[in-house]
Parts: structure tokens; C-alpha cells; sequence
């Protein structure tokens, strides 16, 4: 039955329409996939097969994501399962509720399944900052998936998972996608719910599918969509059908091709790749239009500043009283904070609750913390502006594929300009997705490339059609399966 | 807990602005943070906090003096929603994840100091 792991969900679903085989089927191939597995991965924290295979035996299969298990980054609340965000503070502490996007999983028929590894509070580009283990790429075992959904990214990739969700703050979800060589989907501003998502940057963060399709994450969107009165910064939008422009070609479709996202830093076969995928897309009918956003170099300083400056604040409620790790016998109360903190948190979330700190204290507001909002303003501008000329950008994901375990960790700068081609979605709030573009071999092991396309704010349906006809164009040259072709499974 | 943050929102004359040397001091501001640093944390966070600010220097090349901020990406204020009652986590379950409890109460560390 273990074949049933390298179906997409779309496949899975015909499956149990038509009574091939059950959702409990295929909840089982998952177990005997990662008991085999994820000793080499490292993907998942925890997974209860048993609740998991309870509710696949009452699954309703003819609702839209019926029966169907969803791995879960382990930064999302599911009711009585551990939410750790990969950090020692949130060891033990058990989720009393379910996030909206899991209560919306659930009413659509889906199994959340598992607590996929993460960077500590999705502060990372490599999943190394997790508290708990490493996750491996599956494609080359001494390299990282990406990050900091690095665990999403690498249970579907290594056929641990039909799909994940993950979330995207700076491109959490599109980088280890990438990597990984699956898709991954950030969906616009304000289209799902964050309720239950421990927050990183609130004006960023967003959570998203991975899958091994298009088809597959347009069908995860339509499920976790929706206003929801306890995010007040979802959006109350007519339903909408995210597959309605899937199986079409790129006739009438202009893609723009923004000039800094091609820069002489990036690795020259990436580049080749990705060039050659934007090539295809013009054989589908895309009209290719270059286009330019200027303050593209200035993205990754704003980010840094504006998502540490969130995060200082949101990562304040983590004080040992509530939840989570408390320090034992403090002399006095600021004892009690700060020995609790120094003792919870890794250093990447230390490093950034400073920065951000700083940036936000007074004298220097002005001149960091501000300043960086309104350049922040430039670059949505820039968007806006290629956005009257084209339906959709295309670019790399990644100026660079999966890197060595250990290899930057000690370098934090040179980790931060790895995001530099996803951070400015995340600041102008629009959507993105990367889907797997050919593979470049290196030191004797083929490793993924992502195809990023970027859309107007809430234009998913456009870009999940652009993408899927892409995608469909090319899925003779690298069909599901990979991982396990290219390492002995 | 709070983090001390500036509340000037008054705006600023940016024209010109030099983000200058950063006048960092790793350990004053994990004081603001409440969190304790190891004499090798203070001296690792100064040396990369500090490359992050100058790499940040870039934003003072641009004149944003006539330009708002962008807080949010999408421009939504003052959602209402009815303020009606409904039921919370219930007792039990938030207590379940307290670090130390008793008498259906969190206890904490002691607030107030002995006169």
C-alpha cells in the first residue's frame, strides 16, 4: 500500500470516491512512509496515528478535503495536541483550542495529522534553528530543506504527507517549497485567518498550503479561506472558486519580468532553470513583459527591521506566567523574565527580539523603525505599478539551492539575504507560488528549483491557473516519485 | 510583560537623515527585552547585530519625506464586530498549561516588594 504515498490529493480523493482504497488506507501508507523514513528526515515532532486513523474511519469522503490527512507546522494550534513552535519555552504546553484554519480543515473533511518541524518561532531560512532536530532534505540528506516550513516542505517531498500547511512571515512556505521541490502557496494578505497561528510579524505573516500540485494546494486554499471575526485583519470576500482557470494554457496571460529579481549574486544554474521554465511559459501563450521594481535592493533591510520590530512585541507575552517554561526560584520578578527568557528561547530568537528592540526604542524609531514603513510604502508602489502593465510576475524562488547543514549558521546577514526574492511579497501583502522548474546537479545528487509566480492581492484563482498550466507543461520531466528515486528508499 | 518602545508617531524630517554608526549596546537593550545574555552571547549578538544595522544603513540613500507609511498591506480600520458574550476556554484548560497553579489561580512570581 505504500505507493498510495506518492498520489496528490486530487489523486487520493478519486481513490476514495470510487473505492479503490479508504482514508485509513492511506493514513497507514503515511505511517509505514515515515516509521520507514523520517529517522533520515527528521520532518515530523509528533504524529498520533491512532487519533489520525480514528477519524479516517469516520471520514465523509464526498466533502471537499474528505479524508484526506494534513501534516501541521508545529506553530499552529490543534485542541490537545503540543504546539511548540520549535522552542524549548513551549515544551509541553498542550493547545486548549483549535486554530480557525484547523476547525476549517476539519469541516471540509480533512485529518490534521502530525507537528511538523520549524525554525524556533518561524525565524529562519534552513529549519537548523529548531530546538528539537534537524530536518533533512530529501533530496540530499546533508543539506537543508529550506525554511522555516522546512518540516512541511520535506514530509511532502519525501512522501511523508499528501499536503502541509506551513506559514509564510518572509517566505516560510515559497523557499523550503523550493528546495524541496514541491509547491507552496502564500496566499494575499488577509486571506485566511491567522486565529491560532502564534503570531511572528502580524503585519506579514500569513499561512499557506504545500503540496505536490497546484491543483491540490487551489483546493487547500478554498477550505481554510474566509473572514473570521477573531482575525480582524481577514477579509470578508465573495466565495470563490481558487480552481476555476486550472487546465488552461497561458493564452492572453502577461508575465512580467522583474529585472532585480535576475541579479549577478544568484547561482548561474539556477538562473539557467528558471530562465528556460519562463521560456515554456511563453510557448504556453504568455505575453513576457519586463518590468522593473526599483527598491527590490531595500526589501530584505526593511524586512528585518519591520519583522523583528512585530515580533519584539508579539514574543513579549512568552514570560513564563501563563504557559510555557518558567525559570525556577527567581529572587524577584525581572529575575523571573529574564532568566525565563534566556533559558527559553535559541539564539536566532534572541538576536531578533533585540534588533527589534532596538529599532523600536526611543531615539532610534525614527530612524529604523519608521523609516522602514515607508519604504515599505515605495515597495508596495513598485508592485502596484507592474501590476498595471502585467497579470503576473515570474521570477526565481531562491537565488540559491539548498545549502549545506551548518553552513551559515554562524553568518546571520548572509542567511537574512537568502529571503531576498520572497521578503517583498510578504511587504506588500500580495500572493505567491513556488512550483518545482528542473533539477541542477551538484556534487553527485540532482537538487530542486523553484519557479516563483507572484499576483495582485487576492488574484490566487489567476495565479494558481498560471502556475498550474506551467506546471502541467512540464510534469513529464520531473513526475512525483523523485526523492525516492534519487536516494535508496 | 512590555517592551519600552518609543511612541513619537509625530513623523520626522527625514530629508538628509543619517542612520550614522549604530550606537548599539547589546546588553542595555536585552535589559529592555527582559532577557539575560552570557558574557559570549553579548559579545556574538554586538558583532552580528551589528553588521545587521550597518546592512540596514542602505535605507538612509532614500528622501521617504513625503512618503506615509505602510503598517498593514491592506488598508483596513476600525473593524467592529457585535459584542456579544460566548463562551471561553473554560478554567480547566487554560490552567492546564500554567507553569505553577493552585486554587484555580495562576501563581506568580511576587509583585510587590516588602516595605
Amino acid at each position: 500500500m505504500s505507493d498510495l504515498t506518492n498520489l496528490t490529493v486530487s489523486e487520493l480523493q478519486a481513490g476514495f470516491r470510487c473505492g479503490d482504497f479508504t482514508p485509513a488506507d492511506a493514513v497507514r501508507a503515511i505511517e509505514q512512509q515515515i516509521a520507514a523514513n523520517d529517522g533520515r528526515i527528521g520532518a515530523y515532532l509528533a504524529r498520533d496515528f491512532d487519533a489520525a486513523l480514528a477519524a479516517a474511519e469516520s471520514a465523509d469522503v464526498s466533502l471537499p478535503l474528505g479524508g484526506v490527512p494534513i501534516g501541521i507546522k508545529d506553530v499552529i494550534n490543534v485542541l490537545g495536541e503540543q504546539c511548540t513552535c520549535g522552542s524549548k519555552i513551549l515544551a509541553g504546553y498542550r493547545a486548549p483550542y483549535d486554530a480557525t484554519v484547523i476547525a476549517k480543515l476539519r469541516a471540509a473533511g480533512a485529518i490534521p495529522f502530525g507537528r511538523l518541524n520549524m525554525d524556533e518561532f518561524a525565524m529562519g531560512s534552513s529549519t537548523e534553528n529548531s530546538a528539537y532536530q534537524i530536518t533533512r532534505n530529501p533530496w540530499d540528506t546533508g543539506r537543508i530543506p529550506g525554511g522555516s516550513s522546512g518540516g512541511s516542505a520535506a514530509a511532502v517531498a519525501a512522501r511523508e504527507a499528501f499536503a502541509t500547511l506551513g506559514s509564510d512571515t518572509g517566505g516560510s512556505i515559497r523557499q523550503p517549497a523550493a528546495l524541496c521541490g514541491v509547491v507552496g502557496l502564500k496566499p494575499s494578505y488577509g486571506r485566511v485567518s491567522r486565529y491560532g497561528l502564534v503570531a511572528f510579524a502580524s503585519s506579514l505573516d500569513q499561512i499557506g498550503p504545500f503540496a505536490r500540485s497546484t491543483r491540490d494546494c487551489a483546493a487547500i486554499l478554498g477550505a481554510i479561506t474566509g473572514k473570521d471575526h477573531r482575525d480582524s485583519t481577514s477579509l470578508d470576500l465573495p466565495p470563490e472558486d481558487f480552481s476555476a482557470r486550472l487546465g488552461r494554457d497561458l493564452t492572453g496571460i502577461r508575465l512580467g519580468i522583474p529585472k532585480e529579481y535576475f541579479v549577478d549574486g544568484m547561482d548561474a544554474r539556477v538562473r539557467e532553470k528558471v530562465e528556460a521554465a519562463i521560456r515554456q511559459c511563453a510557448e504556453l501563450g504568455a505575453e513576457l513583459v519586463e518590468v522593473s521594481l526599483p527598491h527590490t535592493e531595500f526589501a530584505v533591510g526593511v524586512y528585518y527591521i519591520i519583522a523583528t520590530a512585530e515580533a519584539s512585541a508579539n514574543l513579549a507575552r512568552f514570560d513564563g506566567v501563563r504557559y510555557g517554561h518558567r525559570a525556577k526560584a527567581p529572587s524577584d520578578l525581572l529575575d523571573h523574565y529574564r532568566r525565563t527568557r534566556a533559558e527559553g528561547f535559541g539564539s536566532e530568537v534572541k538576536r531578533r527580539i533585540i534588533l527589534g528592540t532596538y529599532v523600536l526604542s526611543s531615539g532610534y524609531y525614527d530612524a529604523y523603525y519608521l523609516r522602514a514603513q515607508k519604504v515599505r510604502t515605495l515597495i508596495r508602489q513598485d508592485f502596484a505599478a507592474a501590476f498595471e502593465k502585467v497579470d503576473a510576475l515570474v521570477c526565481p524562488t531562491s537565488p540559491d539551492l539548498a545549502f549545506k547543514i551548518g553552513e551559515r549558521v554562524n553568518d546571520p546577514l548572509r542567511m537574512y539575504l537568502a529571503d531576498i526574492f520572497t521578503i517583498a511579497a510578504n511587504l506588500a501583502g500580495i500572493c505567491g507560488i513556488s512550483v518545482p522548474c528542473g533539477l541542477v546537479e551538484e556534487q553527485g545528487k540532482p537538487l530542486p528549483v523553484g519557479l516563483q509566480f507572484l499576483g495582485k492581492p487576492l488574484d490566487e484563482t489567476r495565479l494558481l491557473g498560471i502556475a498550474d498550466a506551467y506546471e502541467q507543461s512540464r510534469a513529464q520531466e520531473m513526475p512525483p516519485g523523485q526523492p525516492a528515486q534519487s536516494e535508496a528508499l | 510583560m512590555i517592551v519600552r518602545c518609543s511612541t513619537n508617531l509625530r513623523g520626522e524630517s527625514t530629508k538628509g537623515v543619517h542612520m550614522s554608526t549604530p550606537n548599539l549596546d547589546v546588553r542595555d537593550v536585552a535589559r529592555l527585552a527582559r532577557i539575560n545574555l552570557t558574557d559570549d552571547e553579548a559579545a556574538t549578538f554586538q558583532s552580528q547585530i551589528g553588521k545587521v544595522l550597518e546592512y540596514v544603513e542602505q535605507l538612509g540613500r532614500l528622501d521617504v519625506s513625503h512618503v506615509e507609511p505602510t503598517a498593514h498591506a491592506n488598508p483596513v480600520f476600525n473593524v467592529f464586530r457585535t459584542d456579544a458574550p460566548a463562551p471561553g476556554l473554560g478554567r480547566a484548560a487554560v490552567l492546564a498549561n500554567a507553569p505553577h497553579s493552585a486554587n484555580n489561580l495562576v501563581v506568580v512570581t511576587k509583585v510587590i516588594e516588602n516595605p
